[in-house]
């Protein structure tokens, strides 16, 4: 029998996914279990494998595509059996769906279109059936939207407008099958603008606005934005800042380094490490606040934020505190290796308890984070640099770097945060303090 | 496997664990020289003597009150009751004796006893003795009730009912004796209290049933495919404790309930169940959960009535499609 392959969830947060590249083509034999295709997450490229045997007859979506949770994708079935059903049903849903709007755009006040038009004409007059069954609008005359627990929990994780739908249950109750159904009508992708040619060639109007260019946001940066008005709006931040002398952190890692050149340990990971041994002294800090309870943490689990090709992501490294210099060191480079390439597992990039974001590598002096909640601080590391400071009434060199601290003031105050910084640099100014 | 009636199934359990267990005994009216009111008993008599089976006075109080001081002392009675009806003269013994025993003497006294008996409606035995008993036991807590539904569940739920420490109520349907089923002949074959059983798999509705229901709701469900719906039914066989899990595995896969009962429908175990599919599987649900039970009126007698008392298969039908969105 012939089945949909619909677009799966593969990560917590995916709402859509890119089919980034078939691992099959259309003809070729395919085994359950077996890599169908790459699908480009929200944060990750994961394989997808077939949920069927058979032969992958038809692709739906080309590589390039996105397209919703639950959509079909494509259709797996006997090499001679007849899908024409299957591909009409999910190629032929779009169509209908501009049919159906057309003809509620009709009693609708002659508004602009906008794509709205469609809701409030589906709520202001429904439009009759040719079945004969009138549907009601699911926002009956209270405004309030009819829905089943299950069906608003669908149209929840397939990013569905529940507004835009018309029930079919009883009273216009929106349910299970009205959301099958409007995730089996896949929406019209929209195709990158070029730049809009705001000038004319040869002409130079006045005042004219510069030339711009729309591109989709990438899943990634749709999630970013979505994380961080998540944090800067409710989580009130406040900053601590302090400098570090870093000569004996610097000598310690030549030493260490000089002993065995493989090891390649940065100043970023006696960082790590050094905030895992100081969060252990201070569990106030290795906490998150959550709502009705705060959680503290038995382990220092550090996330070190990585930037890649189109955004950032913070793979974690687990009880950090637990693990010597040349593990921490090991285990940092390959988890950004493989978020550079895109290979990370949900599991690696989420569940940290403090994060770390150093952006010393490009010069910045110092510089202020962004929680990830529901962390409870982000630790922000500026360049390390060559300053004429004060010791013993001399002035003298010294290799500096300043630190700013971003404290969750629902669970972190000033004063436990200042004693945090206070150890994490007593500590990195004497690493020695790693060994007693 | 042999293939014998629930009265059969309930019998050989009884000797089964009275020749593996000197300290069991029945007790009962009518459990001896007549072989039982619905001959459960038949044979055990003459079998295990008249020190291990004994008939009773009509005192329902008095032998319910004589097991609970015999289960203190460590044997482990088995108390009939002709029908359940007559237990409600006995709820003092039940419900502060036995199941409070363990909890008010600080652990010291386990309290191994069964109650067992035919529940539920009969044929045109009119009010008092058509009750279905099982939401009042379950509300205390102290006690575990269970309801089988086959012979192979009344044979091994009622041996792990009689090696259960606790006082269980175990409630046999009075229509259901003379149904038959397979049974393992395994001498050590039981079921363990408090799991159920998916009597039947399926995608679309759930329908929970219990004892007279589980036939009902699987001749619905017959039924039903017919029509392109794909039922599962769910047999919690014990009603306290509750497989609530398991209950809630199926409404998760197939998003609909309907809890079928005998009993009246207030304060019954089906609202009970309701309440915990709501509380637990929410956002699984596409359609309130129905629920179907007797008729809220004391049973009548005449024929006719008492027939539109009971939950038939057409009403199941009709509340599948009703949450499955098809009428």
């Amino acid at each position: 029998m012939a089945t949909k392959v619909i677009m799966p969830k593969l990560s917590p947060t995916m709402e859509e996914g890119q089919i980034s590249r078939w691992l099959k083509k259309e003809g070729d034999k395919v085994s359950m279990g077996e890599p169908l295709a790459e699908i480009d997450t929200d944060k990750a490229t994961m394989e997808m494998q077939a949920l069927a045997n058979g032969v992958l007859r038809k692709i739906l979506i080309n590589e390039g595509q996105s397209a919703p949770l639950g959509q079909t994708i494509a259709v797996i079935g006997e090499p001679n059996e007849d899908i024409a059903s299957l591909v009409s049903e999910a190629s032929a849903a779009p169509k209908q769906e501009q049919a159906q709007q057309q003809v509620q755009e009709q009693p609708a006040a002659p508004q602009q279109p906008q794509p709205q038009a469609k809701a409030a004409a589906a709520s202001a007059q429904p439009s009759s059936r040719v079945d004969g069954r009138q549907p009601q609008a699911a926002t009956a005359d209270s405004g309030r939207l009819i829905v089943s627990p299950l069906a608003a929990r669908m149209a929840a994780e397939a990013g569905i407008d529940l507004r835009s739908l018309q029930g079919s249950g009883p009273n216009g109750r929106i349910i299970k099958k009205d959301i099958e159904a409007a995730i089996s009508q896949p929406k019209a992708a929209p195709a990158p603008q070029a730049f809009p040619r705001a000038v004319e060639p040869g002409r130079f109007p006045q005042a004219a606005a510069s030339g711009y260019r729309d591109e989709p946001a990438s899943e990634i940066r749709k999630v970013i934005a979505k994380r961080l008005v998540t944090s800067l709006g409710p989580v009130p931040h406040f900053f601590l800042t302090t400098e570090i002398e870093m000569d004996r952190a610097a000598e310690m890692r030549k030493g260490i380094n000089a002993l065995d050149p493989d090891l390649k340990i940065s100043i970023n990971d006696i960082i790590i490490k050094v905030a895992a041994a100081a969060l252990i002294q201070h569990p106030e800090v290795n906490a998150s606040f959550q709502e009705k309870f705060i959680r503290y943490y038995e382990h220092a689990d550090v996330g070190v934020a990585v930037a890649i090709e189109d955004g950032l992501i913070t793979p974690v490294v687990r009880s950090a505190d637990q693990k010597s210099l040349s593990e921490i060191a090991a285990e940092v480079r390959e988890l950004a290796e493989r978020a550079r390439s895109r290979k990370l597992k949900p599991e690696e990039y989420t569940g940290a308890s403090f994060s770390i974001s150093n952006l010393g590598m490009f010069g910045i002096d110092e510089f202020t984070a962004v929680i990830n909640p529901p962390e409870g601080a982000i630790l922000a590391v500026g360049a390390m640099s060559a300053k004429p400071v004060v010791r013993d009434n001399e002035i003298v060199i010294r290799q500096m770097m300043r630190v700013t601290m971003s404290c969750d003031h629902r669970v972190i105050d000033g004063a436990t945060g200042a004693k945090f910084l206070q150890t994490f640099k007593k500590i990195l100014e004497n690493p020695l303090y790693l060994v007693v | 496997m042999s293939t014998i009636t629930i009265r059969e199934a309930l019998n050989q359990a009884l000797r089964e664990e009275l020749a593996r267990d000197e300290t069991v005994f029945l007790m009962g009216e009518e459990v001896a020289e007549y072989d039982g009111a619905y001959k459960v008993t038949k044979g055990l008599l003459k079998e295990f003597g008249a020190k291990r089976v004994i008939d009773t006075p009509i005192t329902e109080l008095g032998f319910s009150g004589l097991g609970v001081g015999a289960a203190m002392v460590g044997l482990r009675p088995v108390i009939e009751f002709m029908t359940f009806n007559f237990s409600i003269l006995a709820t003092d013994q039940i419900i502060n004796s036995a199941a409070k025993m363990l909890y008010m003497s600080g652990g010291q006294f386990n309290i191994p006893i069964v109650f067992r008996g035919p529940g539920g409606s009969a044929f045109q035995v009119s009010s008092q003795h058509s009750q279905a008993l099982e939401s009042w036991y379950a509300y205390f807590p102290g006690i575990k009730v269970v309801m089988p539904s086959t012979a192979a569940d009344a044979k091994g739920l009622l041996k792990s009912s009689i090696r259960d420490d606790d006082p269980v109520i175990f409630i046999e349907q009075e229509r259901m004796y003379g149904n038959k089923g397979e049974v393992p002949d395994d001498p050590e074959f039981t079921i363990p209290l408090g799991v159920a059983d998916v009597k039947r798999e399926g995608t679309d509705v759930t329908i929970v049933a219990r004892s007279l229901m589980v036939p009902v709701a699987l001749k619905a469900a017959e039924q039903l495919e017919q029509q392109g719906v794909s039922c599962e039914v769910v047999d919690p066989r014990t009603i306290r404790p509750l497989d609530i899990d398991t209950i809630v595995e199926s409404v998760k896969k197939t998003n609909r309930v309907v809890v079928a009962e005998e009993s009246h429908p207030i304060c019954s175990v089906g609202a009970e169940i309701a309440t915990q599919i709501m509380e637990r599987a929410f956002d699984y649900l596409d359609a309130p959960v129905k629920r179907i039970s007797g008729a809220d009126v004391p049973m009548p007698y005449a024929k006719n009535l008492e027939q539109l008392a009971i939950p038939d298969v057409n009403r199941i039908v009709a509340a599948v499609r009703e949450v499955a969105y098809l009428d």
